[in-house]
């Protein structure tokens, strides 16, 4: 599946002026508040009309002011998950579930009723209505919703945003499985570093109605402080660990990656457990020989692969430790003392992870 | 208690006006609902034309708006004639025009509450189910109406209380002929013209606040039942 968008359209204090492509997987659109991200997913989900533009996904033209093509929502078969999950209140939740399954010929049908409501733990909410449910189970069902329609495409616009840590902890691990099942590609929009890190496999960064980077997420996540605006320090890498075991020792959970052992506080992980992890550039000491006598647990080999100048005193280097790909912020002033070229070996001290469970 | 007994004139007065209300409310539902949508979410030229029309019939005296139907739908009036050719529909002095007087004095208070509870309907919830595939109308059917409900049957209750009780439009459009236009509220005025008359204009007063209450109190029931429902069980 193949999505293409290229957008023109005047939104109050700024004009949107967009194109990118997706090749499937799940794409994040990722800005501050107020950028566009909304916008161009309404235009994609056909609840806004672009004022010149053409959007299609695998060829099949949904807009095209051109040839004034514009296929109405209802025909476009696009699954939205709105914000605020939007179910309609006099309806129980198995009739907002089954809602669009009738439009959709029984060939096409892939979302299967007793499978999804499974998989997102909706069973025992089958017969009530949607009122009193929680946030989270709201936004559970709105998610099932769309995918028992069947959909070509999905639509999220920041489904956690309404929702507390632990909500958001029911959700993300669902969204994980979406994405890398396959089954349905998403377009899924958020200014949320820590969501985009942990769920896309794509990212298309918006600014004031611009594409101002796009690309595989890991390309995208390490190049973040190279953009303007909010999301300027918070670049950083991705890396997958797998877990060994509790140490009785130390009391921390250990795991393992390429680059060697982490050390992470104690988790109820079992072995064989892998888990994404987020590290900040900001968050990664350099040095140019190992170090003895110091608290940090999570010290890797690697060998410098880039430096990138960023804002005016400081510079990202990219690091390869077997295989890990790490990049860590120093200052430029740093970089010259330690007499940083490309292919030196270093040692990277990560001071923090983010550990995102899954 | 002798004299709460009605005669048969009077009751047929009561069976007329509420079979008159009845044909008057269910005709003009499907236009209210219409009328009422149209006026709440579609925009087009003469929008305030059709709305000053729709509620033209709260403001001029009843006596006017029978005069004008009578000129419309009586039998030499170009509607009249229309609608006799080609549906075989006759309005003057029968009961269909009683139930047409009614139905035009009653139109403006029912699209209004159906106007006010569709415009309390989240547009956005039908836009979530144009994403799941639902073409407009059977959005209109499944969420936008069922969601409406409650004001289309207070809208509904208060129109049938209204065009039971209606008086001058139908009296002048129609006249007053008992068993065929004579409604209860013609039969009161009539009770009222002749000595000794007030006995019956009691009793039917009675029935006319009785039927008025049992209006309003059903329609705060249902109305009740269906926003319990939507709050969730």
């Amino acid at each position: 599946m193949s999505l293409e968008v290229a957008l023109r359209h005047k939104l109050g204090a700024f004009a949107l002026d967009i194109a990118f492509s997706s090749p499937g997987g799940l794409t994040a659109l990722f800005g501050p508040s107020g950028s566009g991200k909304t916008s161009v997913i309404d235009m994609i989900g056909g609840l806004m009309r672009p004022e010149s533009g053409r959007i299609s996904t695998d060829g099949r033209v949904l807009v095209d002011t051109a040839t004034d093509t514009f296929l109405p929502a209802h025909k476009r078969r696009i699954g939205y998950v709105f914000q605020d999950a939007r179910l309609f209140p006099h309806l129980t939740v198995r009739q907002n579930l089954t809602y669009g399954r009738r439009f959709v010929a029984g060939a096409e049908r892939y979302g299967d009723f007793d499978e999804t409501v499974a998989l997102l733990g909706i069973g025992h909410l089958l017969d009530r209505r949607p009122a009193k449910l929680s946030g989270g189970e709201k936004q559970r069902i709105a998610i099932g919703r769309a995918l028992i329609a069947s959909p070509r495409l999905i639509l999220m616009d920041e489904p956690l945003a309404s929702l507390d840590d632990a909500r958001k902890a029911e959700i993300v691990p669902f969204i994980e499985r979406l994405r890398d099942e396959a089954r349905v590609p998403i377009v899924y929009v958020s200014h949320s570093v820590a969501e985009v890190a942990r769920l896309a496999s794509d990212i298309v960064v918006l600014d004031r109605g611009r594409v101002s980077a796009a690309g595989p997420a890991r390309d995208i996540l390490a190049g973040l402080d190279l953009l303007p605006g909010a999301a300027g320090d918070e670049g950083g890498s991705r890396l997958l660990l797998n877990f060994a075991r509790l140490d009785a020792q130390s009391g921390l959970s250990l795991f393992q990656s390429p680059a060697g052992n982490w050390h992470l506080p104690p988790s109820a992980h079992r072995p064989g457990d892998r888990v994404t992890v987020f590290v900040k550039a900001s968050d990664i000491l350099l040095a140019t020989k190992p170090l003895e006598g110091i608290s940090a647990l999570n010290v890797f080999s690697g060998r410098v692969t880039a430096l990138r100048p960023t804002r005016a005193h400081e510079i990202l280097v990219d690091l390869d430790c077997n295989g890990d790909l790490l990049t860590a912020r120093i200052t430029r002033h740093s970089a010259e003392r330690l007499g940083l070229f490309e292919g030196m070996a270093v040692q990277a001290i990560v001071k923090t992870v983010r550990l995102k469970e899954s | 208690m002798e004299w709460l007994q009605l005669s048969p004139d009077e009751w047929t007065a009561v069976r007329l006006s509420i079979w008159v209300a009845s044909w008057a409310t269910a005709a003009s539902l499907p236009f209210g609902i219409l009328v009422a949508y149209a006026l709440a979410r579609w925009s087009f030229p003469g929008k305030a034309f059709l709305n000053g029309l729709v509620h033209l019939p709260l403001i001029l005296p009843p006596v006017v708006t029978g005069y004008l139907l009578l000129l419309a739908f009586g039998r030499r009036g170009p509607l009249g004639q229309f609608f006799e050719t080609v549906f075989g529909l006759v309005f003057s002095f029968r009961w269909t025009g009683a139930a047409l007087a009614g139905a035009v004095m009653a139109f403006p208070l029912m699209v209004r509450a159906i106007r006010l509870s569709i415009e309390a309907v989240d547009p956005r919830l039908e836009q979530a189910a144009g994403t799941l595939g639902a073409p407009p109308a059977f959005i209109f059917a499944t969420v936008t109406l069922p969601l409406a409900l409650p004001g289309i049957i207070a809208g509904t209750i208060l129109a049938f209380a209204k065009a039971m009780g209606e008086f001058g439009a139908t009296i002048t459009f129609v006249s007053n002929i008992p068993g065929q236009t004579q409604t209860l509220p013609s039969a009161i005025y009539t009770f009222t013209q002749v000595p000794g008359g007030d006995a019956g204009a009691m009793r039917l007063t009675l029935i006319a606040v009785a039927v008025a209450m049992a209006a309003l109190v059903a329609s705060e029931i249902l109305a009740r039942r269906v926003l319990r429902r939507m709050e969730g069980a």
